[in-house]
């Protein structure tokens, strides 16, 4: 009986406790809507969470988090304003610029800038470009990733190859690290892949990217941005855009940063993504 | 060889043969019964994997999503779980062309290619593949130690799109038998061990009375009387009935023996009494002869004193071998009276002077109150041979008894001595003539005695142990005419 006593005691302090945490910070109920896709290592729920407390603290407001798992996914979701913000790849951006908002560009290794990775099996010694895997398999990130695909793709069509029968078979992965594991394990002879995710990958599993061997990095093009529909409003926009890149001020955002292996956010500006573009525009569209 | 093995050897041996077939038997076929349930298992069990499986696989290869197919080949590999589970070694997807589709041994299988070009066995399982129909699963096993392979169809809506090829190595199943064959093996050891000394202490137990019963029978031979006591287990089974068949017959053998060793000894000494017999009648009718020529002699013959001196020495010598004779033949003496109390306690009275003389106590029993029809010079002279044999054998101080008795229409004297025991040897000829045990005496007391018993249709029983020898008569009393 007493014991009972004390668990209903505490039952109803809890309560009393949570229900004032509830008045003393009260998030209003309509969330801000955040997608993401595999620009990053998206799988690390737990960091995913962290992130996530963060925002709500810093928003003061609630924030979801929605995956999918391709990019054409998400960014449906951004044109039908299904999301308000989303992390998203230089390629997409850059199609549909005009329904989207520059809201912040990641900053990695000092600049806004990344590379893709042309990725062989360690055990292929010989390929020095792509064009040492004629009739080879072939992994590719995303058909809407630019390191994963456009890359790739324009590399074939500059030296004149015909990039539908290039390869004896190629197949999208849906995701970085997917390319990773694909030619780690000699499923695909080769891949493309996003240089930061690899870079990022050889931190947290070194094991991994040591089956694979970097053949060649591209030119460095502007870092997968985060954007908003064009509909979110201008305060909502700034805040957003003020917690982002305001992120490297305090300790919890280092932290969160560190774990992203990245340096912070900045405001960047449309013409990082002209590379992109200029690509996007010599590759006919498949 | 082995027939000549002894009991005590050849049944714990059988036993333990027999426990050894019955484990190695029983463990053999529970072997054989493992491994094929195993396999029975490994084609249902992976058989329902490949169906999952394919059903998963149907939307990867109708999107055509070569990393999704391949993820999803590869999920049960991702799962550490190699030890004991039964898992593929290779996957591979084939499509409808029978060429790789996936595989999670990429390197090996890549993508496009035909396994069957480098591989003979993916060659021979193709043609074994095609005499099954393409649309159910089927469990191929190669000859030999070749791998298993188990193919379920991919189809979509009844069309074929692929195949899903599970490869099992045969050395699971090899991993799996030698590990139940280990553990079979303990076990059957140690059954064994615990087993075996039982089966040899059984088996010890049960050959054991036969063995005491073959270590008696062994002895019989010579002589049943010298067999010393067996123990031998009774009871109702096989082995105590032969045990208790085998005393009675011991028991009838030592009787018979007995009966035979006396039967030879009476022979001998009737044997003996018809000869003496003979020979006394013979020696009687010169021997009165003579006696009356040496008393004419005497009385009528030449008186010079050399003359007469050996005539005298030749009477006394006839007179002694007419008494040795006499002595030798005893005839049934008509006319006697019946013996009386009287007649026994006379005896008594003779023999006191000798029992005194070697300060012997002498136990003395009458128990004749009233006449005993039996001629009492007989009696009575028996009553003082045994009597004086007794004092001659009793040490100084000994003790000696006499008990005279009629019952049953049977007159019966025991007398006892605290002599020396009289040898077995001895024994045997005790009532012969001219047989002494002592050297005073002519030996013809007993011969005497038995003579009379016989004459009288009695008997004689002599016992004799350590510091008692006994002498039992028995006479018949005669019917009354």
């Amino acid at each position: 009986m007493r014991t009972r006593h004390l668990v209903c005691s505490l039952g109803a302090l809890f309560l009393l406790i949570a229900d004032t945490a509830a008045v003393e910070n009260p998030l209003p109920q309509t969330p801000v809507r955040i997608g993401i896709t595999p620009v990053f290592l998206d799988y690390q729920t737990a960091f995913l969470d962290d992130w996530r407390e963060y925002l709500e603290a810093r928003l003061h407001r609630p924030v979801v988090f929605k995956q999918r798992s391709t990019y054409r996914d998400i960014m449906d979701m951004l044109l039908t304003q299904d999301l308000d913000f989303a992390w998203i790849c230089g390629y997409p951006f850059v199609r549909f610029r005009q329904h989207l908002r520059l809201l912040a560009v990641p900053v990695y290794q000092g600049e806004p800038l990344y590379q893709s990775y042309l990725i062989v099996p360690e055990t292929d010694t010989d390929t020095r470009s792509i064009l040492g895997l004629r009739d080879k398999v072939f992994a590719y990130s995303d058909p809407d990733s630019n390191s994963g695909y456009l890359v790739p793709q324009f590399q074939l069509h500059a030296a004149g190859e015909d990039r539908n029968n290039f390869f004896r078979r190629s197949f999208f992965t849906w995701a970085h690290q997917k390319v990773v594991e694909a030619v780690a394990r000699g499923v695909a002879d080769g891949g493309a892949v996003d240089g930061y995710v690899w870079d990022t990958l050889a931190k947290v599993n070194p094991e991994l990217t040591a089956r694979t061997r970097v053949v060649m990095k591209s030119k460095k093009f502007g870092f997968p941005p985060f954007v908003a529909q064009h509909k979110v409003d201008d305060s909502e926009f700034r805040r957003m855009q003020d917690v982002l890149t305001g992120m490297p001020n305090d300790a919890i955002g280092r932290a969160l940063l560190k774990r992203l292996n990245l340096d912070g956010f900045s405001q960047g500006n449309d013409h990082l993504f002209d590379g992109i573009a200029e690509l996007a525009k010599s590759v006919p569209v498949r | 060889m082995l027939s000549n093995l002894s009991l005590r050897y050849k049944i714990p041996l059988r036993i333990s043969i027999l426990i050894l077939i019955v484990v190695v038997a029983v463990t053999v076929s529970l072997l054989a019964r493992s491994s094929l349930i195993f396999k029975q298992d490994l084609s249902l069990s992976s058989e329902n994997m490949g169906r999952i499986m394919a059903n998963t696989l149907t939307g990867a290869l109708l999107y055509d999503d070569v990393w999704k197919a391949y993820e999803i080949i590869n999920a049960p590999f991702s799962v550490d779980s190699k030890n004991g589970s039964l898992q593929a070694d290779t996957v591979i997807v084939l499509d409808k062309y029978e060429r790789v589709y996936v595989s999670t041994a990429p390197r090996q299988y890549p993508i496009l290619t035909d396994p069957a070009l480098k591989d003979d066995e993916i060659a021979s399982l193709k043609q074994k593949l095609s005499q099954h129909d393409p649309m159910s699963p089927v469990t191929i096993e190669m000859p030999g130690l070749g791998n298993i392979y188990v193919v379920t169809p991919i189809d979509s809506d009844g069309v074929l799109l692929g195949r899903l090829v599970m490869l099992y190595s045969h050395e699971i199943y090899i991993d799996r038998f030698l590990s139940f064959m280990r553990q079979a093996a303990m076990t059957a050891v140690l059954i064994i061990v615990f087993l075996l000394p039982f089966g040899v202490y059984w088996g010890r137990r049960t050959a054991a009375p036969l063995m005491e019963l073959s270590k008696c029978m062994g002895q019989v031979g010579t002589s049943i009387t010298e067999i010393p006591d067996c123990r031998i287990l009774k009871g109702g089974d096989e082995i105590g009935q032969l045990g208790t068949q085998f005393e009675h017959m011991i028991e009838q053998l030592r009787e018979k023996e007995a009966l035979e060793k006396q039967m030879v000894v009476s022979d001998r000494l009737a044997a003996i009494g018809r000869f003496t017999a003979g020979i006394a009648h013979e020696i009687n009718n010169p021997l009165g002869g003579l006696l009356n020529a040496t008393n004419t002699l005497q009385r009528h013959g030449a008186q010079d004193p050399l003359t007469r001196k050996t005539v005298s020495l030749l009477e006394r010598g006839l007179l002694q071998i007419k008494e040795t004779v006499a002595a030798l033949l005893v005839e049934a003496k008509h006319g006697a009276h019946a013996v009386t109390h009287q007649d026994i306690e006379d005896t008594r009275t003779l023999v006191m002077p000798a029992a005194q003389k070697k300060s012997a106590r002498l136990h003395w029993v009458n128990g004749i109150h009233q006449p005993a029809n039996l001629p009492s010079t007989y009696v009575r002279q028996i009553l003082i041979n045994l009597l004086l044999n007794s004092i001659d054998a009793v040490p100084d101080n000994g003790r000696i008894s006499c008990e005279v008795s009629t019952t049953d229409g049977v007159l019966r004297i025991a007398t006892h001595n605290e002599g020396e025991q009289i040898r077995n040897n001895d024994l045997e000829h005790l009532f012969e003539p001219f047989v002494s045990g002592r050297e005073s005496g002519r030996g013809l007391g007993l011969w005497v005695t038995y003579q009379i018993v016989n004459t009288l249709n009695g008997s004689i029983e002599v016992s004799s142990g350590e510091d008692d020898t006994e002498f039992v008569v028995t006479l018949p009393l005669r019917q009354a005419a």
